[in-house]
């Protein structure tokens, strides 16, 4: 398991950040008519960086109501909007875009990397 | 895994804005209703949106939309004086709803606009899904 964990570095755990950054995005795209919704997204730096350190082995959640302690879920704020709305929503909805855009660029980078890594280790087993 | 997610929370919000949708075209359909009393006159109805919390104790931090009901117009129906029309009451007049069609077109402009992009964000994370099950080959 280590051997597999070395080989794709920061790459499992990106896409599990980015994954999750794209279910945010998606909420706030669906709330983006909800009076009083207030946007969240995720500090990319700091997940990937906790996430690195919880590799060691730290505490879970086991039960739906325990409250997570997870890395990724430290991350999360809420965003400044520029155009704030009458009714409290700060969803603005072409920043959303491009947001969505941005992640699902950044998850199929990470995912040509693992790409690549699988192809080459695959190229050594076979030696060919 | 949290892409999974993304079908719920879209999907929601597709309904949401479907309720929406429906509630205009009822609207724009019901705009020259006439009736004989003000009681009675057709009111725009608007649906009211809410994020859905149940999602929230589920180790998911994007919530869905839910509709908490519907809302009548309280702008008081228009009144014309129509003493020929067959609806009007004993002083001649007949009572029109309250709709304004402008304001529900510009409505069903939004609505449209926010399913369009719920569908993208679908499509997309249907396409991360896919590639990542065809990671390797």
């Amino acid at each position: 398991m280590s051997f597999v964990d070395q080989a794709f570095g920061a790459s499992p755990q990106a896409l599990s950040i980015l994954s999750k950054r794209s279910e945010l995005i998606a909420a706030n795209l669906a709330n983006a008519d909800t009076p009083g919704y207030k946007a969240k997204d995720i500090d990319f730096r700091s997940a990937l960086a906790a996430a690195k350190n919880e590799r060691a082995g730290s505490m879970m959640a086991s039960d739906k109501m325990h409250i997570s302690n997870s890395a990724i879920e430290q991350s999360i704020g809420y965003r400044n909007p520029t155009q704030p709305s009458m009714d409290g929503n700060t969803v603005e909805t072409d920043r959303e875009h491009a947001a969505f855009m941005e992640n699902s660029i950044r998850y199929q980078a990470s995912l040509n990397f693992i790409d690549g890594k699988i192809k080459s280790i695959l190229l050594a087993l076979r030696g060919e | 895994m949290s892409l999974f997610n993304v079908f719920d929370i879209s999907g929601s919000a597709l309904s949401a804005q479907s309720v929406r949708l429906n509630a205009i075209s009822s609207n724009l359909a019901n705009a020259e209703v006439v009736s004989s009393s003000e009681e009675s006159a057709y009111r725009a109805r608007y649906p009211v949106f809410s994020s859905a919390l149940e999602f929230a104790m589920d180790d998911q931090q994007g919530v869905g939309v839910q509709i908490d009901g519907m809302v009548e117009s309280s702008m008081t129906p228009r009144k014309e004086f129509s003493p020929t029309h067959p609806m009007a009451d004993e002083e001649g007049y007949i009572y029109m709803s309250n709709v304004n069609s402008v304001e529900e077109m510009a409505n069903m402009i939004s609505a449209s606009r926010s399913y369009q992009s719920s569908v993208e964000a679908m499509n997309t994370t249907k396409q991360l899904i896919m590639r990542t099950l065809n990671l390797g080959r």
